[in-house]
């Protein structure tokens, strides 16, 4: 104790203490449980992991494997084609939720819940459903045509097609509420005028509608966007990374390669797709931070 | 808008309502195709389940007489699985909200040098996808000595809830006015009692929406519970659930009676506290 505290003296600037007030000081002994948890849980973590995937002979063995290929593909596709498709439909249903009728303040209540409920018992529902021999769709595919219906899953491009159904299903609520609060606030006054000029239906969201949403609807694409990348129940719930390993994406296939135990490789398909995430999540902070 | 009792019948109305319909009816079958599907499971006797029937000949409560009583192999430590959720649930809503309310007042209230950039760190921390984070966050598990311990889950999912928690806890107190605190501490108040007497009390509304958050978040994680946790008795719900596909003639009328059970309570929380989540968190998830 002694030792430290001459050692405190001796440095040239006054001890900390004596320049904060006790707020201040209750502040830092507020904050350190959270620095504690940032430290040990994402600083280490993330320095560990960077450490290991250091040797350039991973990223070697990545280029080199077909699959961290396929998966590249396909979180782009994941990405680039179902969340567009996921935040226009989102778009176009705050405008359905947005109207004033009792069934439709009803539906809304029930719209909400594959937002509320886990993903896993109904991503293994859908999974179910979709079974070639025992799944209720083949069933009526059989009971109305007489044929057999499809093997689903055992294609690749409609097992991801069906992975991006159940991301949509999963997280379609959450952004349509967010869209229906930005819709909501826009002055109502303003469809009134319209209304009366004899604007169209297009008029008004061409007008109207979209200049004051834009923002928050490039907002909500880019965050869903980075949060998509992390989306793993979607995909292993449902296809598990099949049929052989085509379906998978970065998220599955960094957890797939951990799994091998190749953990250099896991850091390093993740470092891979950092190029990517990063200008996002700087963007988003700087709009976010604001 | 029409006055009621006044019955203008017009074409067009009946065309909007129509329109509607025709919107809303899809998206009711969609939403609800998994859940019933599920529900039907859950409610049928294996050869209906298995038969591609909408509704089972014979519906039976048998499922869940078979899972409440744990009769069946993949079953036999549901009660400890539950359990273990629950706890693991209640201990990070618990911890996060202590931790997140003890930053948001800090960085809000007492303006602690370098808040900013605490805020800024965990605001990244926010947007890192968690399934990238789940790969290094493993090993560090490991390195701790803590996996296979309850702890790994529950200090991982802390980590990942607390930085929105922090984020939207101190949206919410920036907008408590600062007058409050100067008046406290004319009274002679401690920072501490300001805490608990002034900043506690007008927060109630975003800590309960911020706690329902992260009981939520931790009730439902699959990924982390399942890569963290692998011991039969100490795993979580969703972990059992995924486990049952490891079979090849899987019971899945018992899977989805155990999936339907597992969802319930979330789903219930959620709409409980319904209110405070459209508000609170909403209005901290975009701000536009």
């Amino acid at each position: 104790m002694a030792i430290t505290l001459s050692g405190d003296q001796s440095m040239p600037a006054p001890p900390l203490s004596s320049r904060l007030t006790p707020a201040q000081v209750w502040g830092i002994v507020l904050l350190a449980p959270y620095l504690l948890v940032f430290l040990a849980f994402v600083v280490y973590p993330v320095c560990y992991g960077l450490w290991l995937a250091r040797a350039p002979s991973n990223y070697v063995a990545l280029y080199h494997d077909p699959i961290f290929a396929r998966a590249a593909i396909n979180t782009l596709i994941f990405l680039v084609i179902g969340i567009n498709i996921k935040m226009l439909i989102a778009l176009f249903l705050s405008g359905f939720f947005a109207q004033q009728r009792t069934w439709i303040k009803w539906l809304s209540v029930i719209f909400i819940l594959p937002w509320a409920v886990p993903s896993i018992p109904t991503i293994l529902s859908v999974r179910f459903m979709l079974n070639p021999e025992w799944g209720v769709i083949n069933h009526l595919i059989f009971s109305f045509t007489g044929d057999d219906g499809p093997n689903w899953l055992n294609d690749p491009t409609v097992a991801l097609a069906m992975a991006i159904g159940v991301h949509i299903w999963k997280s379609l609520p959450f952004w349509t509420l967010i869209l229906i609060t930005g819709r909501l606030a826009i002055a109502h006054d303003l469809f009134e005028a319209a209304e009366v000029d004899g604007a169209s239906w297009w008029q008004k969201f061409r007008y109207i509608t979209w200049p004051s949403m834009q923002t928050l609807y490039v907002t909500c694409t880019l965050l869903s966007m980075i949060w998509t990348l992390g989306d793993f129940n979607s995909v292993y719930l449902l296809t598990g990374g099949g049929p052989a390993d085509l379906t998978h994406v970065l998220a599955t296939l960094g957890i797939r390669y951990l799994r091998l135990d190749q953990l250099s490789l896991a850091m390093a398909s993740i470092v891979c797709a950092m190029p990517f995430v990063l200008p996002l999540v700087y963007f988003m902070m700087k709009r976010l931070s604001r | 808008m029409k006055l009621p009792g006044v019955s203008e019948f017009s074409w067009r109305d009946v065309a909007t309502e129509a329109r509607l319909l025709l919107i809303g009816i899809p998206v009711f079958l969609w939403t609800m195709i998994p859940i019933y599907h599920m529900f039907l499971f859950a409610i049928s006797p294996k050869e209906d389940a298995f038969s591609g029937k909408l509704w089972p000949d014979h519906p039976t409560l048998h499922n869940f007489e078979i899972v409440f009583k744990q009769q069946h192999y993949f079953l036999r430590d549901f009660y400890v699985q539950f359990w273990n959720s629950t706890l693991i649930a209640a201990a990070v809503g618990a911890l996060t909200l202590f931790i997140a309310t003890a930053a948001a007042f800090s960085i809000s209230r007492l303006k602690v040098p370098g808040g900013r950039m605490v805020l800024n760190l965990a605001l990244f921390t926010y947007f890192i996808p968690a399934a990238f984070l789940a790969v290094p966050m493993y090993r560090t598990m490991g390195n701790y000595g803590l996996l296979n311990n309850h702890w790994s889950l529950i200090l991982a999912m802390v980590t990942i809830a607390s930085p929105y928690a922090i984020w939207v806890l101190k949206q919410a107190s920036d907008k408590l006015p600062v007058e409050l605190d100067e008046a406290a501490v004319m009274d002679g108040a401690t920072t501490l009692q300001i805490f608990r007497l002034v900043y506690l009390p007008l927060m109630m509304p975003s800590l309960v929406a911020i706690g329902t958050y992260a009981v939520l978040l931790a009730w439902n994680e699959y990924l982390y519970a399942f890569l963290l946790l692998s011991n039969d008795r100490e795993i979580t719900l969703p972990v059992a659930l995924g486990n049952f596909l490891a079979a090849d003639d899987s019971p899945w009328e018992l899977l989805m009676t155990t999936g339907f059970i597992y969802a319930l309570p979330p789903a219930a929380v959620y709409y409980a506290f319904r209110r405070y989540m459209v508000g609170g968190l909403t209005a901290g998830a975009v701000k536009s």
